[in-house]
């Protein structure tokens, strides 16, 4: 489990690195995207992995069977604001294609 | 303790005063509120004067955060009395004479406020008992002196003078700052009485050196010296009532204030004689010497404050007791004399109508009262005998004969200490002379005549002042000087006598070279000094000049090296070194450390495997599609969304599955709703060059690299034994004293509420920049126009007249029905979501995505026109709502005694629902839902009327056109 989670967690951060240098607002837009979902599993992994341990109380449960709560309160967090950010950014890169008239991220179109 | 209660009244009524003063407007409220509030605080600091009998200091501490040691603690003792009186005091009689100084036109409520709030903070310094307290009132007496010194702001001069003045006064305080807190840590404590008496302590640690470089940079760049003195001559643009005040007889003093207090800790090392000795020397020569070339009024004043103060340091740099008690009493002589002289200045200014000494002369036929009293002042500060000044003077020789640091230390501090001296008296001699002797002359810009009596009060206060202290210094200085002294020398206090006469001592010769010498230079030089402009050998060395030049440095030549050196006007390589700096910063920590990189993972589920195949080629996928087909990008995404949605389900993480959930579908919908904005691009548009090849293949090894570094490390995370953390805490807790089952929203709602708060503030900041910024959005012309596909179908409607069904008008009907009838239910969802978020997965995040889900639903199948004329959504007064619930759920804890935001929890019987479980958090989690119910739907509906705001944005392109 563990080496397909980190595999999943190095495959969604390089498209995500990979597009954020791109040229392209969208391809920025998405590629922060993509780093989010890397940056929040990675952030939620350091827990640990567990299955059927939600961290729901139950009637006269042990403590060590549920999962670490902590990391999930920090990518609840997290995913709520990446939201945010992701709205913000898109609104920036509206106005600014509407200011330029290009998709650029510097604003100057002809470089590819 | 009424005594404490006086203090507390001193400190803040100033401040109270000048808030008040900017309600009432008006020049008469104003000036008679600032004269009131000074009065008072002067009467109140004559009434606390028995409580420094027998050498006692006033004390009142109130606790603020006391395991930090920051307290308010307000303390008064001999040294910072006699600081009171003169704030007070001088800070009346300035109040008086601005009163009729300032012009008519000016209502003076903004001068009057400021000039207030100066003297609270200056009081402020004065009375802290924490040196905390005390950097904190250091830099609001440069902000107020900034302002004050700018407050004739259409002036380029002034808001220069005022800039440079903020700069080096406010970066000297930011050094104190950093001095007092290595301070506070060799002592252990910030507070005034420790430090004092942990003298042995601070000089034998290591950390002195750089301690006391901080606290003198501090210290010295307040009070104008040597090399940061030109700030001062700079600050003369500002009101003569502002320059009497702040730089003559207050702020400047704070520097030298200091040095003082600090004198029982600080001196008595070879570090403070070379530094502050040397400092003040070198001050004193070069204000001496710059003041006797100068031909503005108020520039001549102000070097000989800069050469006065370099006296006071120097003073208290030679580290002897009988210095320290010379430098006390010059700063009292100095303020009373100086004040005056500028307000004498001022009133010749103001008369006159020019402060340039080559225009003015003769003026005492015209203002005989007024040349009566600056001759006095003058003469004080020449060192002319029964005046205060002489009695300093003969002070500072007797200190200088006696420096005890070899003879030739000794004879060049004597020589130095005539030497200046005898330029005072020339700069002096200027003055008095060339402003007021010599014959009357028809080419004043104005025709002067004695200023109102209530310009010439404040003047001859001091200048009487002046005199009583030369005369009867032990009747009338004695007592506070002495109590003074022996609150900072303590026991070390030495006897001096304060007397007129001494008999034939050395000082008294010393006195009368530096006077005929004076006298004699400006009798012989007088044509020399009023032909020059600037210094001889010094002129082209000016501190302003270097001062430009720093600033010059540093905001704009290495800025641009920077921009030169890292092309940093594009975002691509901006990112591109963030991306590589993070890497090395990752790098160098994982280097050398033996990740524990063995294969013993939990077994691989092969489904799981296998989502996630699917899951890295949504994400790859993603990445290769997002350049020209934008909406397959989007879904791809959406669908690496999904797998790590499942896998929180898998990994027992039901709270953040349905929250990623809800957010990925609201995200879409984000982005869907901003593709119509974007321009087409097409495969082939542009010609793929081998530089835009190189590049990709460049940023693909970087991807590559750390999409592989990110692998390892949470590779080796997550078979790291997880060290024990809070999480048992939160697990213990969550029910007996949070009251929910489901922790990981009990530690968002209740154990990190705090944390929560400041999140929903976050949401409801961007919601409200994202409505700002679509408000004046300008869409590119060739997006205005409807999508392709809308135009052909009109197209095609219009051309056979509506004989097949129209497609535009049933757009998504069927659809729009069953979203409507569904909308309910979604809300009903929400609602579900939310009231059991405290026990099972969901709560006030998914819960409010969720009703704003079935919102965006219901506009998007019935279009924003359908759904506004049915619906009134207010989103900006959910967020509202939302905020002030949360931060009013947080607050009633305080009402019942709790620290802010301790929730409180009970399961009650409700009717019709059952038992539930009532905690005060529940209603913190409704705040959060407000806002997120608002935040959400602001952001998507302003987005969504951007296509009804067409029409106007047409009009408008139409227009443009036209006129071209």
């Amino acid at each position: 489990m563990e080496l397909v989670l980190a595999l999943a967690i190095g495959v969604l951060a390089a498209s995500g690195v990979w597009l954020l240098l791109r040229p392209r607002t969208f391809q920025v837009i998405i590629g922060l995207t993509l780093i989010s979902y890397a940056v929040n599993l990675f952030i939620f992994c350091i827990g640990g992995l567990r299955t059927g341990a939600d961290p729901v109380l139950r009637e006269g449960a042990d403590i060590a069977q549920y999962t670490d709560p902590l990391p999930q309160a920090l990518v609840l967090t997290a995913i709520v604001i990446s939201f945010a950010t992701t709205a913000l950014f898109l609104v920036v890169l509206l106005a600014s294609r509407g200011l330029t008239g290009n998709d650029h991220v510097d604003g100057k179109d002809g470089t590819p | 303790m009424p005594y404490d209660s006086a203090a507390l009244a001193m400190l803040s009524l100033p401040f109270l005063a000048s808030v008040v003063v900017l309600m009432v407007r008006g020049r008469q409220w104003a000036t008679w509120l600032m004269i009131a509030t000074a009065a008072a605080c002067l009467l109140l600091a004559v009434g606390i004067y028995p409580a420094m009998d027998g050498g006692h200091a006033l004390r009142h501490v109130i606790h603020w955060v006391p395991s930090l040691g920051l307290d308010l603690v307000l303390r008064v003792d001999g040294f910072s009395w006699l600081f009171l009186m003169l704030i007070c005091g001088i800070g009346l009689l300035v109040g008086v004479y601005a009163r009729y100084y300032m012009p008519p036109d000016d209502p003076l409520d903004r001068f009057c406020a400021l000039l207030l709030a100066f003297m609270g903070s200056m009081l402020g310094i004065v009375m802290s008992g924490n040196v905390i307290q005390l950097v904190f009132f250091w830099e609001l007496t440069s902000i107020f002196s900034f302002l004050l010194i700018g407050y004739w702001n259409q002036g380029a001069s002034a808001r220069e003078g005022a800039r440079m003045a903020l700069i080096v006064t406010a970066g000297g305080g930011l050094c104190l700052f950093a001095g007092m807190m290595l301070l506070g840590h060799i002592v252990g404590s910030y507070d005034l009485d420790v430090i004092l008496a942990a003298g042995e302590r601070v000089r034998a640690d290591a950390l002195y050196t750089p301690m006391l470089v901080l606290v003198l940079l501090g210290a010295l760049t307040k009070s104008a010296q040597f090399p940061f003195h030109f700030w001062l001559p700079q600050a003369m643009s500002a009101p003569t009532p502002v320059s009497a005040f702040l730089h003559s007889a207050t702020m400047v003093k704070a520097g030298v204030f200091l040095l003082l207090r600090f004198w029982p800790v600080l001196s008595g090392t070879d570090a403070w004689f070379w530094l502050v000795g040397g400092t003040g020397l070198l001050t004193l020569l070069l204000g001496a010497t710059a003041a006797v070339f100068q031909q503005d009024l108020k520039a001549v004043l102000a070097y000989s404050t800069i050469s006065h103060l370099g006296l006071i340091t120097m003073l208290i740099g030679l580290g002897s007791t009988l210095g320290a008690v010379a430098a006390i009493f010059h700063i009292v002589n100095h303020a009373t004399f100086k004040a005056s002289l500028f307000m004498a200045a001022g009133a010749v200014d103001h008369e006159a109508g020019t402060r340039d000494l080559r225009r003015l002369g003769g003026l005492r036929h015209f203002m005989p009262i007024t040349a009566t009293l600056a001759v006095i002042a003058s003469a004080a500060m020449a060192g002319v005998p029964l005046l205060n000044g002489f009695l300093s003077k003969e002070m500072f020789f007797a200190v200088a004969l006696t420096t005890h640091r070899g003879p030739a230390v000794d004879m060049a501090a004597a020589a130095i200490a005539v030497l200046a001296s005898a330029f005072s008296v020339v700069y002096s001699l200027r003055f008095a002379v060339g402003v007021f002797f010599g014959p009357a002359r028809d080419d004043y810009p104005r025709q002067p005549h004695e200023p109102p009596r209530w310009m010439r009060l404040p003047i001859g206060l001091l200048a009487l002042a002046c005199v009583l202290v030369g005369m009867l210094p032990a009747r009338v200085i004695g007592p506070p000087l002495r109590a003074a002294a022996y609150s900072v020398l303590g026991e070390d206090t030495p006897t001096f006598s304060l007397a007129v006469w001494h008999g034939l001592t050395p000082p008294l010769f010393m006195s009368a070279i530096a006077l005929v010498a004076g006298c004699v230079v400006y009798v012989v030089l007088r044509g020399y000094f009023a032909g020059r402009e600037t210094l001889p050998l010094l002129g082209r060395f000016s501190g302003r000049r270097m001062f430009e030049w720093v600033l010059t440095l540093l905001t704009a030549t290495l800025p641009a090296a920077l921009e030169g050196a890292f092309p940093s006007r594009r975002l691509q390589p901006q990112l591109l070194l963030i991306v590589l700096a993070a890497s090395l910063a990752a790098g160098t920590a994982m280097w050398g450390s033996s990740l524990p990189l063995s294969l013993h993972g939990s077994g691989v589920d092969p489904a799981f495997a296998l989502l996630w195949l699917l899951g890295g080629a949504c994400a790859v996928g993603a990445a290769t599609q997002a350049k020209f087909h934008r909406l397959a990008a989007l879904l791809l995404t959406g669908g690496a969304g999904l797998v790590s949605c499942i896998s929180f389900v898998w990994l027992s993480a039901p709270d953040l599955a349905a929250t990623q959930l809800l957010v990925e579908v609201v995200t879409a919908i984000v982005i869907l709703l901003g593709l119509r904005w974007l321009p087409k691009r097409i495969s082939g548009m542009a010609p793929d060059t081998r530089r835009a090849r190189l590049r990709r293949h460049r940023d693909m090894v970087i991807a590559a690299g750390v999409g592989l570094g990110l692998a390892t490390l949470a590779y080796a995370a997550m078979l790291h034994p997880v060290a024990d953390s809070i999480s048992h805490f939160f697990l213990e807790r969550a029910y007996t004293e949070g009251g929910g089952h489901n922790v990981v929203n009990v530690i968002l709602v209740d154990f990190r509420g705090f944390d929560t708060m400041g999140e929903i503030s976050v949401l409801a900041i961007v919601a409200l920049t994202v409505f700002a910024l679509l408000r004046r959005f300008r869409p590119a012309i060739e997006s205005v126009d409807a999508p392709a596909q809308q135009r052909l179908q009109a197209a095609f409607e219009a051309s056979d007249n509506g004989a097949t069904t129209s497609v535009v008008a049933d757009y998504l009907r069927i659809p729009g029905l069953i979203v409507q009838l569904m909308a309910p239910v979604i809300v009903l969802f929400g609602l579900h979501l939310f009231l059991r978020g405290h026990d099972l997965p969901g709560g006030g995040f998914a819960a409010g995505i969720t009703v704003s889900v079935a919102l965006v639903l219901l506009y998007m199948a019935r279009g924003a026109r359908w759904v506004e004329v049915r619906l009134r959504v207010a989103p900006l007064r959910w967020i509202g709502a939302g905020l002030l619930l949360a931060v009013s759920t947080g607050l009633g804890s305080i009402a019942f005694g709790y620290p802010f935001l301790t929730s409180h929890s009970r399961h009650a019987e409700v009717p019709l629902l059952g038992e539930l479980p009532l905690a005060t958090a529940m209603l913190f989690d409704l705040g959060v839902f407000c806002v997120v119910v608002g935040a959400t739907s602001l952001m998507l509906v302003a987005l969504a009327h951007q296509s009804l705001r067409r029409p106007r944005v047409l009009e408008m392109a139409a227009e443009s056109g036209e006129e071209r």
